[in-house]
């Protein structure tokens, strides 16, 4: 098994990450960018592509960068840190994967060549409770019937991966952004770093079909991909409202005295910072087994790094609006752009409790 | 010995019925009912004669308003004037001249006027006492000069009950003087503040060398934290009413997302009855209260309410996100940057509560805050060290 630290290599890429996104994804350019409606700057989407993002768990063979999901994972902590607006989930998890696992030689050159490029954004019709069952969206006659509601920036996809048909004849369609037949509007999100839609299908042609493995198995490998780089996001987000959290109890001072220096916060602090350990030690163990291939213990590590680190997020930055007290409320400061970032993880693709009986599942008891 | 509940009773059912002879709720246009009601002394019932009271317990207040509501009146004053009226008149009566009461009682209560409440500071949040704006003598004139902030309704508001700092020379507490000040003045500057739900149901106050008259001046100069004091003692008996029903408020929303999202998950049938009984506990802990309190012996049961009730709302409300599951990362209606009405007439979605709900540990005293005063004053536990305590505030490091 891979060591649970990282490698020279990897923490250089984490370096020129963080200095890429803390020049281009500061509070201001995130406000601006959350405010609009596709929600990501394609000159940062490209240049990223440029730094090798988007390609670095793709073979080289279809134009990847031939690294892995350890990688991968070090950039979604960043992400998670600087609550980075781009279509990089939807893209590079769920629509890579879809292509990878069930994608025909010509479709993976095409769709993952594209993905590498940055050339190529994707969004996949993904249960958004995680649980993988009947496809949203019929079949008649060859087109596509239907709604699918929470897509990741379906709306702004240059392809669809739209689960369709029933009973023993589901597939993956793709659907090309701009085919006739279909409507894609933004939801009213609470995070507004991270975009959805809803879609709709009326007598839709799909551009192809992903025929190389069941759909749901698909989807299922999809969702769990998706739940291992979430922990790992929510593990750099966690990290990220408690040096926030420190910095304010640090300066701040009531009653002549700052307030870290009162115990109530500082233990609360301390808190944060054991939750948020346990919190990266889960991410990152799920990141390496889904990198190894270990599928029997990828049962046990993806539900255990979802369910621990999106919650340990989540009260970590409800508990940095606690220390910053009322102007931790105030629109005008970031806490809430992290709280809000942080519940939306903790509930995409299923809330903790869900994952956590798929771990008891998975131990046995 | 005479029961208070009775005695006056009399002469309050005489008012009553001569108020509605007057100006009968179905006829009067709201503002002359209320100016009416004020000049019966019907209004504040404690207050004394002349002030818009008869000088008797508060305790009949209830059956005063439950008597008129029932003839047709209503109290949107009480609800759209709620810091005047709930915290303002008190602390004119304690504190104020005659003039201030007769110059500004009667409007507050009629809503021909509304006022809001300037205390909070960027700088003075749980430490109110610390506050920096300032106000010097200028002959018989005060020139204020600071910020305040959280402060409702200041956008409408014709006065603002202010607390200054007229000495920085002394320890914090003894510096202060307290004013109300013409919101319409030269110098002053209110701004909305948007919060995590995209509203703004507060302001920011800016004062830019504001003329306030001495005559203005509620109660003495350096008196000004024991009229605060009335004031916040005050908020305290408008916020406690009448006790709400079981299954009310937040948990309803946790059960109807639980009976339309997540029916038959036990594990969430049992949290959302681990939060239910919290909520049902916290609920007759109020009432526990409101009755002994009623009967004189109050305990330490009603200090507790605003913390339990503050974390128990954040945890139901963030639970009531998880039940609805992936419904619960929208918000319905998306972010308007507007003023919400007082009146809400539309009911707040669970996910609007939820952003809301995180401010309930913050505002009016923060958890941490009151976990000390629990801990403090009424388990009598030695307090913690005070750093400024007796020292000149311009000295004490912020």
């Amino acid at each position: 098994m891979k060591p649970l630290i990282f490698t020279e290599e990897q923490d250089l890429l984490r370096q020129t990450a963080r200095k890429f996104l803390d020049a281009r994804s500061a509070p201001e350019r995130v406000r601006e960018l959350m405010d609009t409606g596709t929600g990501f700057a394609q000159d940062d989407w490209n240049e990223v592509a440029a730094m090798g993002w988007q390609a670095m768990a793709i073979p080289e063979e279809y134009g990847g960068a031939g690294y892995g999901w350890v990688e991968q994972s070090v950039l979604f902590e960043e992400h998670g840190r600087a609550l980075f607006c781009a279509p990089y989930l939807s893209t590079v998890v769920l629509g890579a994967s879809a292509v990878e696992l069930a994608g025909s030689e010509e479709q993976r050159a095409e769709l993952l060549g594209g993905v590498a490029s940055g050339q190529r954004r994707l969004a996949v019709t993904a249960p958004a409770d995680g649980v993988v069952g009947g496809a949203p969206v019929e079949v008649r006659g060859g087109a596509l019937y239907g709604t699918a509601r929470f897509v990741l920036d379906g709306h702004t996809a240059d392809t669809l991966v739209v689960h369709a048909g029933t009973g023993g004849d589901e597939s993956l369609y793709l659907v090309d952004g701009d085919a006739d037949g279909l409507t894609r509007e933004p939801m009213d999100v609470m995070d507004l770093t991270r975009k959805q839609a809803t879609i709709t299908l009326d007598g839709t042609q799909p551009s192809g079909r992903l025929e190389g493995a069941p759909a749901r198995d698909v989807l299922e490998a999809v969702v769990t991909r998706a739940a291992v780089l979430l922990a790992c996001e929510s593990a750099g987000l966690s990290q990220r409202v408690l040096e926030m959290g420190v910095e304010y109890a640090r300066t701040r001072k009531q009653f002549g005295r700052a307030i870290g220096s009162f115990q109530a916060i500082k233990h609360g602090l301390a808190d944060v910072l054991v939750g948020t350990e346990s919190a990266k030690s889960a991410a990152y163990h799920a990141a390496r087994v889904l990198q190894e291939g270990d599928g029997e213990e990828l049962a046990i590590a993806a539900p255990m790094a979802k369910a621990r680190a999106t919650q340990v997020a989540y009260e970590a930055a409800a508990y940095n609006i606690q220390v910053h007290g009322g102007i931790g409320f105030t629109w005008e400061h970031d806490a809430h752009l992290y709280f809000k970032r942080a519940k939306g993880a903790q509930l995409l693709f299923g809330v903790p409790s869900a994952w956590r009986a798929r771990l008891a599942d998975a131990v046995g008891f | 010995m005479s029961d208070q509940t009775t005695d006056g009773r009399a002469l309050i059912d005489q008012r009553i019925q001569q108020l509605l002879d007057e100006a009968p709720p179905a006829t009067t246009d709201d503002q002359e009912f209320w100016g009416r009601q004020f000049d019966l002394g019907l209004a504040w019932i404690q207050f004394p004669e002349g002030k818009g009271g008869l000088g008797l317990s508060p305790r009949h207040q209830k059956y005063i308003d439950k008597e008129l509501t029932d003839a047709g009146a209503n109290f949107r004053n009480k609800q759209l004037n709620l810091i005047g009226i709930g915290m303002g008149g008190g602390t004119l009566v304690a504190h104020g001249t005659d003039g201030q009461q007769d110059r500004w009682l009667r409007p507050m209560w009629t809503m021909e006027e509304f006022w809001c409440q300037l205390f909070s500071e960027p700088g003075a949040g749980s430490d109110l006492a610390g506050l920096s704006t300032s106000a010097v003598q200028d002959g018989d004139e005060w020139i204020v000069n600071g910020q305040k902030v959280w402060t409702t309704i200041a956008h409408i508001s014709r006065w603002g009950m202010l607390v200054t700092r007229t000495d920085p020379d002394v320890p914090k507490h003894a510096g202060l003087t307290y004013f109300v000040v013409d919101m319409e003045s030269d110098g002053v500057d209110v701004r909305p503040l948007y919060q995590i739900t995209g509203e703004a149901e507060f302001n920011e106050v800016y004062f830019d060398d504001v003329h306030i008259p001495d005559e203005n001046r509620i109660g003495e100069v350096g008196q000004g934290w024991s009229v605060s004091m009335a004031t916040l003692m005050n908020e305290r008996v408008a916020i406690g009413g009448g006790t709400p029903p079981r299954g009310s408020g937040a948990i309803s929303h946790a059960v109807t997302a639980f009976k339309e999202h997540a029916a038959g998950d036990d594990v969430a049938r049992d949290e959302l009855a681990r939060l239910w009984i919290e909520a049902e506990a916290l609920r007759l802990t109020a009432l526990r209260a409101s009755e002994n309190a009623k009967q004189g012996t109050p305990g330490p049961e009603g200090s507790t309410a605003k913390l339990n009730w503050a974390d128990l709302n954040k945890e139901i409300s963030s639970f009531t996100m998880e039940l609805l599951g992936s419904e619960g990362m929208l918000l319905p209606g998306g972010y308007d940057f507007s003023r919400p009405e007082l009146t809400a007439n539309r009911t707040p979605s669970p996910h609007r509560l939820f952003l809301r709900a995180r401010a309930n540990s913050i505002e009016g005293g923060t958890s941490e805050i009151m976990r000390n005063i629990l801990g403090e004053r009424v388990l009598g536990l030695p307090g913690e060290p005070r750093v400024d305590k007796n020292v000149p505030w311009k000295q004490v490091p912020r």
